[in-house]
């Protein structure tokens, strides 16, 4: 019975393999901008150093339960034998070996790529304001006074300063092909530093959920050249809606699969607002807000 | 078989007089089978002493939970988020005395202990019932404030920080107040029953119960009263 | 009167809900019917609901884990199904509200309901017999305990039939959970059926440690104990540790939910970064409790099936201090993504590595017992080799994962959840198998066939390769958990095979129920005689099976490690001429009682019915006080009765004079 196991082993082992393959087309394995790039080299570089370890270890546990089966009389028996200095030493250091090297990787690469850390580039970066809401995205230009719904645009080779917060639950702003994701938390900004080197549309998504929309809390993060993105923000700014804090309120009520939109006009300061919870339930500026809307 | 096993009735914690003729028995017969080296006839293990350690872990358990509440409010202590602060709420002379109520609770449930220690029963009843009403004028004074602040405005959907205040104290509260509650059982336990092995475990674990409570609340007291004033 | 609680909170218009509320009360009733016809509900009461024998109240807790092992995968396999039929114009036939209870119930349950009441079940079943102890330290306690769970998981499935269950994640992060984002009362069913199982789970961890510590034969010291015993200590002391920061945390947020605090709100000051904080500071170590009792089985089955001692048994041991140690410094890796800084990252991650270390170690300290042994690769041996490659692949992806820019990428995306299953399902599920094949005999006195065994273990492997490996591939594709719905039709083919693996998976928990039944028909062909049936080195196969309820009939004394193989080479007779008295506690209907008060409480509080709320608790302190007042709790066994019990095992010698 236990003559064939070492075949039926060998039949399963490469299909896990083959699964994992099939993920080469795979955002993350395929980024479109230098911080992705070296999120995926930091998992590639980890994956073959564990993997160093964790294939002599799956091999050794076949081999050495194969070899010691009770039926093969033949290989040595030490019933008595359960220590060796030697053994140990190389049990403990070997795995205090490969970890040291990922402790080293690790510490310096979350310093590196600190979402928080301004990318280091000759051109000046571009400030954009990201909100989670129930359940779709808004993105603010500051700069520019224009907005935009589930569609946010960036020019391609220049940093992107994103300061994303949240006016309901937790969410988490994440475009998988350009790299790290971070939190938006109410009452809070958090910031993540990106850069697009190649146009394109990239899936974006909200990584954490936060509850019946969130499936399709997702918007499309568009890479463009200078022409193109100049071309958007006029588009944007072409807009008959304007975003003040009435225009704010409704947006703010709870939606699902929420098309495009974009907005011209948006009130200055109106992300520092909602950080601060001024549009929050219950607060002053959400009942004034109610009111002259009512009124209009 | 003269000296065979005869059957043993089940009963209280007392061992029957014939057991000890059972143990000595099977030991002789253990030591003849030279068996003595692999076998034990019995293992005794020292029950109050058990309880006593299990009552231990439980304190450093909920040791722990005060911890987490402990830095709950420390996280929170500086969220007023508008309404009023430790400063202008807490009333310190009022609850020095409350904290006087408590630690001259714990001595006197200290001179209960010694009481039980000496035998003395009746004296041990008094004594808790002295910690008992002192652990009661600690409760009161304690409702009290808390009515005070939710009359002003002050209660602990308010902000943060008095959520996080309600919450520590009120905890150490609730917890008073099961001491209270053990208290009373034992009271009526020991008058019932007198000093017994079960009733001295128990008391035991409750006075420890006590003594416990007493260090959370130096705790709270200088955390949150103390610290709170000073800002 | 009845608080929210109205006729409405049933949903009689949700099929899928009516169905599975339909076959459940049925299966209630069926078995009610069954004891009634059978006359057995005294024989019922007496000999388990009331029992504090350990063992019996082990078997208790297998069978409420088994139960909640078949909700719990059910729930995962409507989630396969729907993510496999959900893409694009499809979307499936959970609406999120639905999808959103299914995985919520799916996580708590497996974690609180399923592998909680596994491990503690196999400690009390087996763990007092490795020390040479009668009981464990707190007879009425431990049955108290396994009553709080058991509230615990009847609450979670009641909220099936009335009301529906929280929306918001098996951890119910705020402010989502909050009553702002989640109205009704599933959060509420979750807070409660946690807090009490909890603290059902916190009193179990007291009486563990207390038993361990003073309860061990002469001669045991600590560094005699067998493996799964210092394994179980450690899990318990972690318990005692981490549990009072859950029930902190929960019922912060019960302080939110009912009295309008704002510890975790998103106004007043609310900050429900400390939740995630709090919850992790008790999740990660939840994570070790699970796993660290079967690395003692593993520990136990190895050396037995290798036919020699475990090789570095004072390292195994060294390494699951330093496991427990380092699971409560490890919490922050949950959330690198919620910009504590790189400092901090770096420095949760790096502790979070520096696991892999002594994790790695006993990997090596199992290969070496193999080492030059004479493996059988009987049932248990099978799970313990399954798990050794699945977790070492696990353990892969969790290193991974704890470098804190991958995980940027990572966090919670399908990559995790494949990667907690992993560890979960290829270290704890294989463990509580193996632990189950390996000491069923000791428990029922009969073995588990063999054949369907082996069945069921190759469905569960091949199963789990096929149901998670496309899910590290999706990934890394950018899915992310919790979708109900998606629209990316590369995802697509891969949800269908993962939906497969789930289906290879169903026909693996076929076989074992299957594997039960003619176990036990064929009960009298396998019975286990001697006591000893795999050849075992630790105390608990001196014994008879089924062990008696007084275990040892004569304590023993621990003379070196694996003290029941240190005894057959010695050729110490087992049989005993001379039999004392043993002093036995009594049944409890207290534990019981109580923990129908606490349910009552529980379930009266998510309805805010608040007399019965009251009602309740003083039912729970009034059978308290009642208990402390009743003296009749123990009784001595006869020495004529340890005697023929011991006879009938064939474990008693003519007297020599």
């Amino acid at each position: 019975m236990t003559r064939n196991l070492w075949s039926r082993f060998s039949r399963f082992l490469p299909l896990p393999a083959t699964v994992l393959l099939s993920g080469c087309h795979a955002a993350l394995l395929d980024p479109k901008g230098p911080i992705g790039a070296a999120e995926r080299s930091i998992i590639l570089t980890s994956t073959g150093l564990m993997l160093l370890i964790v294939i002599p270890v799956i091999v050794l546990v076949l081999v050495v339960a194969w070899r010691y089966r009770a039926s093969n009389t033949k290989a040595k028996y030490e019933p008595e034998w359960s220590h060796s200095n030697k053994i140990e030493a190389v049990m403990w250091s070997v795995p205090i070996i490969i970890v040291g090297i990922l402790g080293v990787i690790a510490w310096r690469t979350s310093h590196q790529l600190d979402p928080f850390r301004p990318i280091a580039s000759t051109v000046k970066p571009v400030h954009i304001d990201a909100v989670a809401l129930d359940w779709k995205w808004l993105f603010i230009y500051p700069d520019q006074h224009v907005a935009s719904v589930n569609e946010v645009a960036l020019p391609v080779g220049v940093p992107v300063v994103f300061h994303i917060t949240s006016a309901t639950v937790m969410n988490s702003f994440f475009i998988p092909r350009l790299g790290s994701q971070i939190y938006a938390m109410a009452n809070m900004q958090t910031a993540d530093n990106l850069v697009a080197s190649a146009p394109g549309t990239y899936r974006g998504i909200s990584a954490n959920f936060s509850g019946d929309g969130f499936s399709g809390m997702t918007f499309k993060a568009v890479a463009m050249s200078a022409a193109d993105y100049k071309q958007w923000l006029a588009k944007a700014a072409a807009s008959k809606q304007s975003l003040d804090g009435t225009a704010y309120l409704a947006l703010d009520k709870p939606s699902e699969n929420v098309p495009v939109a974009f907005y011209s006009h948006v009130t200055p300061g109106l992300f520092e607002q909602i950080v601060q919870g001024k549009f929050a339930p219950g607060s002053m500026q959400a009942d004034m807000a109610m009111n002259s809307a009512r009124r209009d | 078989m003269s000296n065979g096993p005869v059957l043993v009735q089940g009963g209280s914690l007392a061992l029957k007089p014939g057991y000890a003729d059972h143990a000595a028995d099977a030991l002789r017969d253990l030591r003849q089978r030279g068996d003595a080296v692999d076998f034990a006839v019995e293992h005794h293990h020292d029950v109050a002493s058990t309880i006593q350690l299990g009552f231990w872990i439980y304190l450093m358990s909920d040791c722990l939970l005060f911890a987490g509440l402990f830095a709950t409010y420390a996280v929170v202590q500086g969220h007023t988020a508008g309404g009023p602060a430790g400063s202008q709420l807490f009333d310190l002379p009022s609850v020095l005395i409350e904290t006087m109520f408590l630690l001259f609770s714990s001595f006197t449930c200290g001179l209960a202990t010694l009481a039980m220690n000496a035998n003395r029963a009746r004296a041990t009843v008094g004594w808790f019932a002295v910690t008992f009403l002192l652990g009661l004028g600690f409760i009161s004074m304690e409702v009290r404030e808390f009515a005070h602040m939710v009359a002003i405005g002050a209660g602990p959907a308010r902000s943060s920080f008095l959520s996080g205040f309600f919450t520590l104290v009120a905890t150490h509260g609730l917890h008073v107040t099961c001491g209270l509650i053990f208290m009373a059982v034992m009271m009526v336990a020991v008058l019932r029953k007198g000093l017994t092995e079960q009733n001295r475990a128990r008391l035991n674990c409750l006075s420890l119960f006590w003594h416990f409570l007493d260090i959370i609340w130096v705790g709270v007291f200088s955390l949150v009263y103390l610290f709170g004033v000073m800002h | 009167m009845f608080g929210k609680l109205t006729l409405s909170a049933i949903p009689f218009n949700v099929p899928i809900v009516m169905g599975a509320v339909a076959f459940m009360v049925l299966g209630a009733i069926a078995v009610l019917a069954l004891i009634t016809y059978l006359g057995k509900w005294k024989w019922l009461w007496t000999e388990w609901l009331t029992s504090v024998d350990h063992k019996k109240i082990g078997v208790m807790y297998l069978i409420l884990a088994t139960i909640m092992l078949l909700r719990g995968f059910a729930d995962a396999v409507m989630m396969r199904s729907q993510q496999a039929l959900a893409y694009g114009s499809n979307v499936g036939y959970l609406p999120p509200e639905h999808f959103d209870q299914v995985f919520s119930a799916h996580g708590t349950i497996m974690i609180f309901f399923m592998a909680m009441p596994f491990i503690i079940g196999l400690m009390n079943c087996i763990l007092p017999l490795q020390i040479g102890a009668r009981d464990v330290a707190f007879p009425m306690l431990n049955n108290l305990s396994f009553w709080l769970t058991a509230a615990g998981a009847v609450l979670v499935n009641v909220s099936l039939a009335i009301g529906n269950f929280s929306r918001t994640g098996w951890l119910a992060y705020p402010p989502l959970s909050e009553l702002h984002y989640s109205p009704g009362v599933g959060v509420d069913y979750y807070i409660w059926a946690l807090q009490i199982s909890g603290i059902g789970t916190t009193l179990s961890g007291v009486n563990f440690i207390t038993t361990i510590l003073k309860m061990r034969a002469p001669g045991m010291t600590l560094m005699r104990m067998p493996v799964f015993t210092w394994a179980s200590l450690c899990a318990n002391i972690l318990i005692v540790a981490a549990f009072p920061v859950l029930t902190v945390t929960l019922a912060l947020l019960t302080m939110d939910r009912y009295l309008g605090m704002h510890f975790f709100t998103n106004s007043l000051g609310g900050d429900p970064m400390m939740y995630l904080n709090l919850i992790w500071i008790w999740g990660h170590p939840e994570v070790y409790i699970l796993m660290l009792p079967l690395f003692g089985v593993y520990s136990e089955i190895v050396p037995t099936f290798s036919g020699k001692p475990l090789f570095g048994y004072a390292s195994m041991v060294y390494a699951t201090m330093a496991i427990a140690l380092l699971s409560m410094l490890v919490w922050l890796h949950h959330f690198f993504t919620m910009g504590s800084g790189a400092d901090v990252n770096a420095f949760f991650g790096i502790t979070t590595m520096i696991i892999a270390v002594p994790t790695g170690v006993k990997i090596f300290n199992w290969i070496f017992t193999m080492y030059r042994g004479r493996v059988r690769f009987e049932t248990p041996m099978l799970w313990t080799i399954g798990f050794l490659i699945t977790f070492t692949i696990g353990g892969m992806s969790g290193v991974l994962l704890a470098e804190p820019p991958a995980d940027f990428v990572l966090h919670n995306s399908l990559f995790l959840v494949a990667h907690f299953h992993n560890v979960i399902i290829g270290g704890v599920v294989f463990g509580v198998f193996a632990a189950l094949a390996y000491w069923f005999p000791k428990i029922f006195g009969f073995r588990l066939n063999e054949r369907i065994g082996r069945w069921a273990f190759w469905c569960w492997f091949i199963g789990f390769y096929v149901a998670f490996m496309p899910l590290y591939a999706l990934g890394l594709m950018g899915a992310t958990r919790r979708m109900d719905h998606y629209d990316v039709a590369a995802w697509h083919p891969l949800f269908i095979v993962a939906a497969i693996g789930s289906g290879i998976i169903f026909c693996g928990i076929i076989l074992q129920l299957v594997q039960l039944v003619v176990s036990i028909r064929d009960r009298e062909l396998t019975r286990d005689v001697t006591g000893d049936v795999w050849n075992g080195r630790t105390l608990e196969w001196s014994l008879p099976s089924p062990v008696p309820a007084y275990n040892f009939a004569r304590i023993p004394v621990v003379r070196s490690l694996d003290a029941f193989w240190d005894m057959k080479q010695r050729g110490v007779n087992l049989k005993s001429a001379t039999f004392v008295p043993i002093h036995m506690p009594r049944n409890s209907g207290t534990g019981i009682i109580m923990a129908g008060f606490a349910f009552l409480v529980a379930f009266a509080m998510v309805w805010h019915i608040w007399w019965l709320a009251v009602a309740g608790l003083a039912g729970v302190l009034v059978t308290l006080i009642r208990h402390a007042f009743n003296d009749d709790r123990d009784y001595h066994l006869g020495a004529d009765e340890v005697r023929r019990i011991e006879g009938l095992h064939g474990r008693v010698q003519a007297r020599s004079m």
